[in-house]
This record gives C-alpha cells, sequence and structure tokens, in this order.
C-alpha cells in the first residue's frame, strides 16, 4: 500500500506540474463549453434570399415584406431576371432563390393558383433544406391570407388543423440544452480515455517504464497509479462542466447530481480500461494519439452527440449499441434534462459496467501479452 | 531490508539446477531473435561472472549487449537457453532477481520532470526501502549531485544524470549491477570519474556488469567478454587477451597515409592493415622478426616520403579486430 501510495504521489506531482497538461484539463471545460454550444447551432437562422420578382404587384409587394418580416430570411438582392439571380447563387452571396413570375397576381386571382419557382444551393445541406422549408411556411401563410382577402369577406374559413406543439424536458427547444451535456460527455471521455493512454505510452516512449519494470512493483500497482489520477481528474472535469452549465446557460440538472456522479464514475473506469487498452497497442505517443484520434471521431459522429441515434441505418445503430459513450450521452441527458431515477438509467449502468470489466480485462490480458 | 528476505526466498525455492553461490551471473547457450528469426541478436552466448568482478561487455553497436542485458534483467524472454542471476533463474525467478538486481539502461531512464531528490526517493521506496537505508552505498556518489538535488533531472548534465542513475540503481544495495552502455555520450573526465566509482562499488562486494563500445576502457574491467554479432568472441583478463596477440604489431605511417595503406593491403606479404587514428598497424604473414625492416624497404620501393615503422603492443582494438576476422587469422597461444 506504501508502495502505491507514493507512485499516487509521483503521478499527481507530475501531472501538477505539466503546466499545459494542467491548463488544457481546466481550460477544456470551460472553453469547449463556454464557446462550442454557442457556436455549433443547428437553428438556421440568416438565410440570404435572392427575389426576382417579374410581377411588381401589390401582391408580391405583400409576399416579400411578409418572408422580410419573419425574420430568419436576409434578402441580399432583388435581381431583375433569374439569370442574375442564379450568378449570386454561385458566387455564394445568396442560399435560395424565390421566383416570382410575372402575372403574379393576375393569375392568383383569375385562375386561383400560381407556381412559385424555388431554387436552393444545396453544398450546404441542413441551410438550404430548413431554409426552403421556413419559405414554404411562409409563403403558405401567405396563401392562407390571400384566400381571405379574395373572397372579399370571409364567410367560411378554409378548415384548417392547427397543431400546438409543446416542448417537454426542453421548453424552450433550446439547441444549447441538448448540446451542452454532450459536449460535457465529450469532455469526460478525452480525459479518461484519451489523456491516460498517451500518459502510459509516455512512459513507454522515454523509456522510465524498463527502469519500473526491473523494480519489485507489481504491475496492477504501477497500472491503479496510473488510472486513479486521471479518474480524479474526470470527476474534477465533470463539476467544471456542470458549473460551466449552470453559470452559462442556466442548466440545473434536474436529476439527482449524486447519480449523476455515481454514472460518471462507472463510465469512468471503462473509458481507463479503453485508455489502457490503446496504450498496449501503441508504442509511442503519435501512434496513441492516432488511434485516440480514429475513436474521437467515431465517438462525435456516432454516440448521437449531434444526430439522434433512432434516426441512423440499423447498422450504423449497431456500432453506436456498441460504444460505451453512446449509452451514457444518453443517461447524462436522461438525468440532466428529465430528472430520470436510478430505475430509468439502472440498464446503463449494468451496460458501463460490462464495458469497464470487459475493457479494463482486454487491456490486462493484452499487457500481459506484450510483456 | 532486501536481503533477508531473499534469502529465505532462495531456500524455499531452491533452483532445480546446482548453480554455483560464487557466480551471481551465469548465461548458459543464450540465443534471441526478433523480427521471426530473421535478425540474430544473440547466437549460443554463454558467460559466467564471479562474484564482486568488474565485467566488461565489448563490442561495437548492434553487437547484442543490450539483448543480453535485458535478458539478464528479467526485460525479454530468451528464444534459446537458460540463465541465472543471483542463483535465481531469470524466467521462473523474475521476481527475487527484480529485487536483487539494479539495472541502469542505456537511455536516461528517470522522471525528467521530478527532481533528483525525488527521484531517489521515489526508486527506493519501489524497492521497499529509504534513501537513508543503504546511504553509506551511495554517498560518495550521491554527494556529487547533492548540490542540485532540488532540481530537476531533465535540467542536469549528461554526466550528473548518470551519476544520478547510478545513485538510482545502487539505492536498495543490489548484490549485482547491470550498467548498460553507462558512459556512451559523457565527457571524458566524466568516464573516467564514472569508472573509478564503479572500482569502489566493486571494494564493497557487488558484482557488476558493464558493457561498453570504447575499446579503451575494457583495461578497467577485471575480465571482459568480446562480442559481436551476437557471438561471445573471447573471455579472459584484459591483459592476457592483448598478451595471447600471436604475431607482432607494427605501427607505421608516410606522408600520404591512404596511398600507404592501398599500398600495403595490395602488398601479398601483409596479413592484415588497420587504420588507427594517424598510424597503420599491419601485421606480416611470414615474420621472422625483422618486420620494421621488410615494411620499411616495401615503403620505399613504392616511394613514399617520411616512412615511420615501429614494433607495437596491441590493444584492445587490435585483439578485437584480430578475433572478429578470427574465421581468417589464427589467434591466441593455441594456434
Amino acid at each position: 500500500m506504501k508502495r502505491l501510495r507514493f507512485i499516487l504521489q509521483k503521478e499527481f506531482r507530475q501531472m501538477f506540474r505539466d503546466r499545459t497538461i494542467l491548463a488544457m484539463m481546466f481550460m477544456l471545460p470551460l472553453i469547449q463549453l463556454g464557446i462550442l454550444p454557442l457556436a455549433m447551432n443547428l437553428d438556421v437562422k440568416h438565410i440570404n434570399l435572392a427575389i426576382v420578382d417579374n410581377d411588381h404587384s401589390t401582391y408580391t409587394q405583400k409576399l416579400i415584406s411578409k418572408i422580410g418580416a419573419s425574420g430568419y430570411f436576409i434578402i441580399v438582392t432583388t435581381a431583375p431576371a433569374y439569370k442574375q439571380a442564379l450568378f449570386t447563387l454561385e458566387n455564394g452571396t445568396a442560399d435560395i432563390i424565390l421566383e416570382i413570375p410575372a402575372s403574379f397576381e393576375r393569375n392568383l386571382i383569375r385562375e386561383g393558383s400560381q407556381p412559385l419557382n424555388v431554387t436552393v444551393d444545396a453544398i450546404n445541406g441542413i441551410k438550404s433544406g430548413i431554409g426552403a422549408a421556413y419559405l414554404l411556411t411562409v409563403i403558405r401563410d401567405f396563401n392562407q391570407d390571400i384566400r381571405l382577402l379574395n373572397n372579399g369577406q370571409p364567410v367560411i374559413a378554409p378548415a384548417v388543423i392547427d397543431t400546438a406543439t409543446s416542448a417537454w424536458f426542453n421548453p424552450y427547444e433550446k439547441f444549447t440544452w441538448y448540446i451542452v451535456p454532450g459536449v460535457l460527455v465529450l469532455l469526460l471521455t478525452l480525459v479518461g480515455g484519451f489523456l491516460s493512454a498517451l500518459n502510459i505510452v509516455r512512459e513507454k516512449e522515454i523509456g522510465t517504464i524498463e527502469q519500473i519494470n526491473v523494480t519489485p512493483v507489481k504491475k496492477w500497482q504501477f497500472i491503479l497509479g496510473k488510472l486513479v489520477p486521471f479518474w480524479v481528474v474526470g470527476m474534477i472535469v465533470l463539476t467544471v462542466g456542470l458549473l460551466v452549465a449552470r453559470l452559462f446557460y442556466g442548466i440545473i440538472p434536474v436529476g439527482s447530481l449524486f447519480l449523476l456522479y455515481l454514472l460518471a464514475a462507472v463510465y469512468l473506469i471503462a473509458l481507463l480500461g479503453f485508455g489502457l487498452l490503446v496504450s498496449t497497442i501503441s508504442n509511442n505517443q503519435l501512434q496513441a494519439m492516432f488511434i485516440a484520434f480514429f475513436f474521437i471521431m467515431i465517438f462525435v459522429l456516432m454516440s448521437g452527440l449531434f444526430t439522434s441515434v433512432d434516426s441512423m441505418p440499423a447498422w450504423a445503430r449497431t456500432i453506436a449499441a456498441g460504444l460505451p459513450i453512446t449509452h451514457f450521452m444518453k443517461a447524462v441527458r436522461m438525468i440532466i434534462l428529465k430528472g430520470s431515477s436510478f430505475k430509468d438509467v439502472l440498464p446503463v449502468f449494468i451496460i458501463e459496467g460490462l464495458f469497464a470489466i470487459g475493457l479494463n480485462a482486454l487491456a490486462i490480458w493484452n499487457y500481459r501479452k506484450t510483456q | 531490508m532486501v536481503k533477508p528476505y531473499s534469502m529465505k526466498k532462495n531456500n524455499l525455492h531452491t533452483p532445480p539446477d546446482a548453480v554455483p553461490a560464487d557466480t551471481p551471473i551465469i548465461a548458459a547457450h543464450l540465443s534471441k531473435s526478433y523480427n521471426k528469426g530473421t535478425v540474430a541478436a544473440l547466437s549460443d552466448v554463454s558467460l559466467e561472472v564471479k562474484k564482486g568482478e568488474l565485467f566488461g561487455l565489448i563490442g561495437p553497436d548492434g553487437a547484442g549487449k543490450t539483448t543480453l542485458f535485458r535478458i539478464l534483467t528479467t526485460l525479454l524472454l530468451a528464444d534459446e537457453g537458460q540463465a541465472w542471476v543471483s542463483g535465481y533463474d531469470v524466467v521462473k525467478n523474475f521476481k527475487q532477481i527484480r529485487r536483487t538486481v539494479g539495472y541502469m539502461p542505456g537511455k536516461f531512464s528517470l522522471y525528467q520532470d521530478l527532481t533528483v531528490q525525488e527521484n531517489l526517493t521515489f526508486f527506493a521506496t519501489l524497492f521497499g526501502t529509504s534513501v537513508e537505508t543503504h546511504y553509506e552505498l551511495i554517498k560518495d556518489i550521491y554527494d556529487q549531485i547533492k548540490p542540485f538535488s532540488d532540481r530537476r533531472a531533465g535540467k542536469l548534465s549528461g554526466g550528473m544524470k548518470q551519476k544520478l542513475a547510478l545513485c538510482c540503481a545502487l539505492i536498495h544495495k543490489p548484490a549485482v549491477l547491470f550498467l548498460d552502455e553507462p558512459t556512451t555520450g559523457v565527457d571524458v573526465v566524466s568516464r573516467r570519474e564514472f569508472w573509478e566509482m564503479l572500482q569502489q562499488l566493486k571494494q564493497q562486494g557487488i558484482t557488476i556488469l558493464v558493457s561498453t563500445p570504447y575499446m579503451e576502457e575494457a583495461v578497467r574491467c577485471d575480465r571482459i567478454a568480446l562480442i559481436q554479432n551476437g557471438r561471445i568472441l573471447h573471455v579472459d583478463t584484459p591483459s592476457r587477451i592483448t598478451g595471447a596477440f600471436p604475431v607482432n604489431l607494427y605501427a607505421a605511417k608516410a606522408a600520404s597515409i591512404y596511398t600507404l595503406l592501398k599500398d600495403l593491403r595490395s602488398w601479398n606479404q601483409v596479413e592484415s592493415c588497420y587504420a588507427f587514428g594517424e598510424w597503420l598497424h599491419v601485421t606480416l604473414r611470414q615474420d621472422t622478426g625483422n618486420g620494421q625492416a621488410l615494411i620499411r624497404e616495401y615503403a620505399a620501393s613504392r616511394a613514399h616520403a617520411q616512412v615511420v615503422v615501429q614494433t607495437i603492443a596491441p590493444t584492445i582494438e587490435d585483439s578485437f579486430i584480430r578475433l572478429a576476422t578470427s574465421n581468417t587469422l589464427p589467434y591466441g597461444s593455441g594456434h
């Protein structure tokens, strides 16, 4: 036990001496959580719209002012011809072109219908897709108004099914509420899984592991001495992250904090096992870095950080289910936003527990083999 | 502290083969290859080091010195052969060996971000002892780095690092000390100091196995093993190795040393000719004692100016080169 205490003392000492890593550990949650959720906003705003008005009637004036008033669109140009508008799409100043044909007003009144042309720049798929949907909503709305006007007297209001949506667990449908717990999980993963891997590999790289190996130190003492500090740092990062979430975004976990920490504790053990596994595979920090990067990409894209796992194809859902981060991310959102109880997240506890046992066993088995 | 415990263990697990107690290091027919057998690092290496001996392993880079060290310090498994350190089998009793040996790898392997004092305390704790327990052993060496005890190991000079590494390897009073190229990359003065320290440690009864690529350091060892391409060429005391040089050795030089080298090598009387600094070391095929005159005559016939030829005593390096090519040249009194 005395040996383990000294190994831990040495690890913490080294950690506190490495100013860069130390600063990263605490700046990481502050900066990542402070800036990223604000920058990464999936609410589409500032859609640049080019309008080709071939009609110049009162109706087109009304439509254009309605679009402008919606708050989502910036009318960058009103081009005299479609060809010129297309040019603005090509050089990137406009995202969407709305072409209103000549005799728009006349046809609407006389024929009762008039098609419009909407052209979107599909390079930024999300922006153009959502932008076009917004635009269509505005036009449909305008359509309703027209019918009332057209009839002169609104005797029979057209039958419309009006749906009122209420958003549970995130009443204002804030994107930050969705993304902040996700980024927090990602930070915990970085610290627990990758910093630990790099640290062990560093001992290999500079050769100190040789010197340790010829001492009577037991393998478990050495490994535990490596893992415990990162477990502690993970818990600190979680604490800093929760504070940032509260102070910057007003996100106060609805569920039990104790439950959150307990789950994070188990998750970190699983992740440390993963880090240990990476360190047994790699011989130097560069290799470890690359392996870590490979997994980080998968974690970010497949864990449901940005996109819902449920809307992935079946094979992708299977991969996602095989990542410890997916389950943890889901459970963290459940606890923070929904206030889920221990009973609700019990399956996640079991899954993370299994990951913890499995990954650590695999790592130790692999560690033995390479000796 | 460590000793009584390991003695007890020794009694409990007596090695299957009777290993002489006065030979702390025994290697028997060790072979090791890398890359699935394509690179042979050691082939059939056998070696015995006696108690209290300062034993040198001399050979160029890539001769297999580090591989042998790693096998003896239980860091690597040999493909074939057996080895015992302090009477313990390196495979079966590796735990006991790790308690009783000190190892200083060729590459500086202490924590650069810990101070001198912290490194020392850390390694003492790993061995279950304290810096004070065996302070007498390291006192002379540690006194030299004591003024820097609060400095981080990474900020020490090469010689200082070496001394700290030696202190850390000695902190548990090992019975056997393994030093893998301790003087590589260290300045001449520090190297001399280092060898003096090793002599002092020898006085304390510690068996030392040290490797070096510097041939001139060989004379400081009690016995040496010359190693090349994973094979032991010869094991003996340095003086007996040089003394067994079978023929006369001449040193020659001239105004144009390079043309002299080419000329001598093309002369059928010459057995071997190598450049040693500003001199050429030459042996002749049929030497009847008038070699000096023969070489001088030959050089004159090739129009060399300022020719000097002397008879010299062979060094370890001469012996090594002759032994390394011993499949073509005879060595020792037996031939």
